[in-house]
């Protein structure tokens, strides 16, 4: 009985060790990542970051034309995409969960969660860059906009799913048509959690790089016109981090360190999001 | 009031239900189920589990529509017509029998607009009138003295006793003639039991009501006719004391003495 007991406690300890040396192991590389953006991003840190554009080998500089085309980029297909997405997790949560058009559109947008991003690149690249014969911002909106449609439509699904039937059940019983339940029941019911997906959608798509490579491209200057093409962090980073210009580098480094601080804060933000209003 | 016999004679029928058939797919769940429900009295459906008890409260307001693989066959008579017919509007009809569910269902909205979403449905207020709907719904459901200075806080924030007095306020807001309770006190404990056993026998005046419990103390307690139900069938109904001081039927008799069920 005794050694029963003894051989459960140890089993534990063992379990219990292995579990915490996984977890240090996996957070090891997170900080590592940290650390080492941080150092080498540090040199490059100033104001002049953020207030002067992107400059010629062995020039002086900042990213100020990279960062406002990434906030603009990011932003209007954040724009786009939420909606589409937060709509059709709508209807497959609450109108057309056991259809055939239901299952069919939860089958391709399995698809599309889990298509690598220069697929999509190169689809918006076929399908209006080649057409248009031009690089330009929209493009590569419409590139990360379709990245953001399936991740925001699997989470606002998800998050609507979990309302439960009895909720929607009390609101039917008071005479209630079904678009003003979800308005005003389950979709206030599921907010965090949607908005939680949004902001992960947002933080995802922000490192993208493949998409932009072949749509929007870079620019050297500034513009904030959408038939240009824009200047974005991920591309400029990738451009400057593989040439030989010690000044490039260091500010490849700081652009790396802005996009992992903002998608960090962007997580941050979302855990705090979700854990709040627990009812 | 309860301990006056009262009989059919006194009150008249709110709900005819007559040959009532109910599947769910291929499962007969009600067979040919005949009752009729009293005005201004409370009617309780008792009976074992899966006995259908519930599934009968859920025809009275066509709660099964939601579900494609559920259908009626029959008569349910209110206001003189069929409200199983294809061309009734459900919606209307939900604003006359309202419903109160077994887990307490706040919506994620303030107290005061948990009550104001129901009655905005069916009529158009002014702020003031809506004011004093929400107040006197709120004193039905005797919990307007627990919440009156915290109106704007959201109805999840309540316990769980008060959460199933506010759907009964929200219920009644609407000022339904029937309200409909699916075992209401199952999730919560026996004070807060007896305080919605105490409202139900004070809104039977405004209110027809209709309960369905698995607890037969509570039938007993608080309502004037019983209908005993077994396997999808009507066994038995009447008055309450009658069902449980001298049922005619043995089954009836077994179920509520304990040796069953």
């Amino acid at each position: 009985m005794m050694n029963l007991k003894l051989r459960r406690r140890w089993i534990n300890r063992v379990a219990l060790m292995l579990s915490i040396l996984a977890m240090a192991f996996g957070l090891l590389w997170l900080i590592w990542i940290l650390s080492t953006t941080l150092q080498l991003g540090m040199s490059g840190l100033s104001w002049t970051l953020f207030t002067r554009m992107t400059p010629p080998p062995g020039g002086e500089g900042g990213l100020a034309n990279a960062i406002v085309g990434s906030l603009v980029m990011v932003g209007l297909a954040t724009a786009i995409g939420t909606p589409i997405g937060a709509l059709a997790g709508v209807y497959l949560a609450e109108y057309g969960q056991r259809s055939w058009l239901g299952h069919a559109t939860r089958f391709i947008n399995d698809l599309l969660l889990s298509a690598p991003s220069i697929v999509i690149g190169l689809f918006v690249y076929a399908v209006y860059v080649e057409r248009t014969s031009k690089f330009s911002a929209f493009a590569g909106v419409i590139a990360l906009a379709l990245i953001v449609v399936p991740v925001v439509l699997r989470t606002s699904e998800n998050m609507l799913r979990l309302v439960p039937d009895s909720l929607r059940e009390a609101a039917f019983a008071l005479g209630a048509p079904q678009w003003k339940i979800i308005l005003r029941v389950t979709l206030p019911a599921a907010r965090a959690g949607i908005l939680t997906g949004i902001l992960l959608a947002v933080a995802r798509i922000s490192g993208e790089t493949a998409p932009l490579l072949f749509t929007a491209l870079s620019n050297q200057f500034w513009s904030l016109r959408l038939d240009e093409p824009m200047a974005n962090l991920p591309v400029t980073i990738f451009k400057f981090a593989m040439s030989p210009f010690k000044g490039w580098q260091e500010l490849a480094w700081a652009g790396v360190f802005l996009i992992t601080i903002g998608v960090l804060g962007l997580n941050i933000v979302a855990r705090l999001m979700f854990r709040s209003p627990k009812h | 009031m309860n301990d006056i016999d009262i009989t059919p004679l006194e009150s008249t029928s709110q709900i005819s239900i007559r040959r009532l058939n109910f599947h769910y797919g291929k499962y007969q769940a009600l067979k040919n189920i005949q009752l009729d429900v009293m005005s201004h009295r409370i009617t309780s459906f008792i009976g074992p589990s899966g006995c259908g008890k519930s599934t009968l409260l859920r025809t009275l307001n066509r709660m099964y529509d939601l579900y494609p693989d559920q259908r009626a066959e029959g008569e349910i008579l209110f206001d003189g017509s069929n409200i199983l017919d294809r061309g009734v509007n459900v919606n209307d009809l939900r604003a006359k029998i309202g419903m109160v569910f077994q887990k307490p269902t706040p919506f994620p909205m303030s107290i005061y607009e948990n009550i104001a979403f129901g009655v905005r449905l069916h009529e158009q207020l002014s702020r003031i009138e809506m004011d004093d709907r929400v107040e006197w719904a709120l004193h039905k459901a005797a919990l307007w003295d627990e919440v009156k200075d915290k109106l704007q806080q959201s109805g999840m924030s309540l316990s769980g006793g008060q959460q199933q007095r506010l759907c009964i306020a929200r219920g009644i807001a609407v000022k339904p003639r029937v309200l409909l309770l699916d075992e209401p006190t199952s999730a919560l404990d026996p004070i807060s039991t007896m305080r919605i056993e105490e409202l139900l026998n004070e809104l039977k005046d405004d209110f027809t009501i209709v309960i369905v419990t698995h607890n037969m103390q509570q039938a007993a307690r608080v309502s004037d006719f019983t209908a005993y139900m077994y396997l999808g069938e009507l066994i038995e109904f009447g008055v309450t004391d009658e069902i449980f001081l001298k049922p005619k039927m043995k089954q009836t008799e077994d179920y509520i003495t304990g040796r069953f069920g």
